[in-house]
């Protein structure tokens, strides 16, 4: 039998700060013999050699803006060599991978990577995110998360957190550091990668692990500038009035919205629906069979970077009351 | 196209998902479309009267955005709608804004 590219081929996102570890986690799980079929494209080819059938090095770092579109930003660099890759396997000149892992630079937002794939028309029909995989330093997390907006935005935006160099930090150290990435990021796993062997499955199911709400029903917890925080409602929303405020929100304060993730019960739906959202990127939203816990209720849990979360709550309870209210709104008003 | 950027086969919206196995959209069925498109300018025109403007449905392709003075501008989806209301409202629109909450709730 001819082996075949998948429909959509997973593409997982490893970032983290300068020195924490990316590459070193990279060669580890490339030896691991479930990413054989694997290719690699990494910005720069560092200290820590790769030894793998498939690298490939991202030339420029050019960034082609829109005309102030985020969600049609386009990494060329990283589309011509996507492209280039997918190109080569069509025509059997390259291994077959049937995953793609993307190792970003230390400094970068990786905004930019995961609206690529999603914008470039050609890449859109043949690769998907997996997933956002990042890397914190074990003995230096601390200090980065607090002195380094970036790092904290990579760990922010995470689905699973990698926790590097635990073999040569005290537990004194690991454990508040812990204690401040869950809570900065509640969604995302925390995974000792250091020593032992490698949780290659927890790291590629990046994306994928189960919702979890964080301190129902009034979760705020604040990480220096960085908060994240959950809403739950009760009563079903009305999708059009969700779609209304989420997208006004994002448009004014989408640098500041790190993470959006939830569950919402709509008016009309049977089964849940997941959306996800990093910055002004919103995943489309999937169906899912069942309610995790059993429990038909809204949960949205947000990380957000300078804003009141009671404001957002106000905003999104007067927005919600949108979809149920009457029709006499659509009389003329005063502009505000 | 991307009204924005001017790309040519561009985004595909989350509001407007293309209907396929596991994702949740209203653009499986016409009629669950329609409604949903008329159910989007009702809403959205709570908000933008505030800001003097009016959205409508256009060819059931896109939206036509208007002030209350008739400049007008062509959006493709509730991504580029924002955007387009700042332009033509002359100040941003913002939903955290108290003042625009408060009109909110005497509204409802």
């Amino acid at each position: 039998m001819v082996d075949a590219a998948p429909a959509f081929t997973p593409v997982t996102l490893l970032t983290g700060f300068l020195g924490s570890g990316k590459t070193t986690l990279l060669r580890r799980l490339l030896g691991d013999p479930a990413l054989y079929d694997t290719a690699v494209i990494i910005n720069e080819f560092g200290e820590v050699a790769l030894d793998h059938l498939l690298v490939e090095r991202l030339d420029g770092e050019t960034v082609l803006l829109g005309s102030g579109c985020l969600c049609c930003t386009v990494r060329g660099d990283l589309a011509a060599t996507m492209r280039d890759l997918h190109s080569r396997r069509e025509r059997g000149t390259v291994l077959m991978f049937r995953r793609l892992v993307i190792e970003s630079t230390g400094l970068a937002d990786p905004l930019p990577v995961l609206s690529t794939l999603r914008a470039d028309p050609v890449l859109r029909h043949h690769f998907r995110a997996a997933g956002v995989v990042t890397t914190v330093d074990a003995v230096n997390g601390l200090m980065q998360l607090d002195r380094y907006v970036e790092s904290m935005r990579q760990a922010a935006i995470a689905d699973v957190i990698a926790l590097t160099k635990t073999d040569i930090a005290d537990d004194d150290a690991i454990m508040p550091l812990e204690a401040r990435l869950g809570t900065l990021n509640p969604q995302a796993p925390v995974l000792r990668v250091a020593d032992g062997p490698l949780p290659v499955n927890a790291l590629l199911a990046a994306g994928r692990s189960p919702f979890r709400a964080i301190g129902e029903p009034d979760g705020t917890v604040s990480h220096s500038k960085a908060r994240a925080f959950s809403i739950i409602v009760e009563e079903p929303i009305d999708w059009s009035s969700f779609g209304v405020w989420l997208t006004m929100l994002l448009n004014r304060h989408g640098a500041k919205i790190l993470r959006v993730k939830g569950l919402l019960a709509l008016r009309g739906e049977a089964r849940p629906v997941a959306v996800h959202a990093v910055q002004n990127l919103v995943h489309a939203p999937t169906h899912l069979e069942t309610w995790p816990d059993g429990e038909r209720r809204s949960k949205l849990v947000f990380i957000v970077e300078d804003l009141d979360p009671e404001l957002i709550r106000r905003s999104f309870a007067a927005f919600a009351r949108l979809g149920v209210a009457g029709t006499s709104a659509l009389v003329s008003a005063d502009p505000i | 196209m991307c009204a924005l950027c001017g790309c040519l086969d561009g985004d595909e919206h989350w509001t407007d998902a293309v209907a396929r196995k596991g994702v949740f959209t209203r653009n499986d069925d016409p009629a669950r479309r329609r409604q949903e498109r008329a159910r989007r300018v009702q809403v959205a025109n709570r908000v933008l009267k505030l800001y003097g403007l009016r959205l409508s449905d256009w060819q059931g392709a896109s939206f036509l955005l208007a002030t209350f003075t008739g400049k007008s501008e062509i959006v493709g989806d509730l991504g580029h709608l924002w955007a387009a209301a700042e332009r033509l409202a002359g100040r941003s629109c913002d939903p955290l804004d108290p003042e625009l909450l408060a009109r909110l709730d005497a509204d409802g």
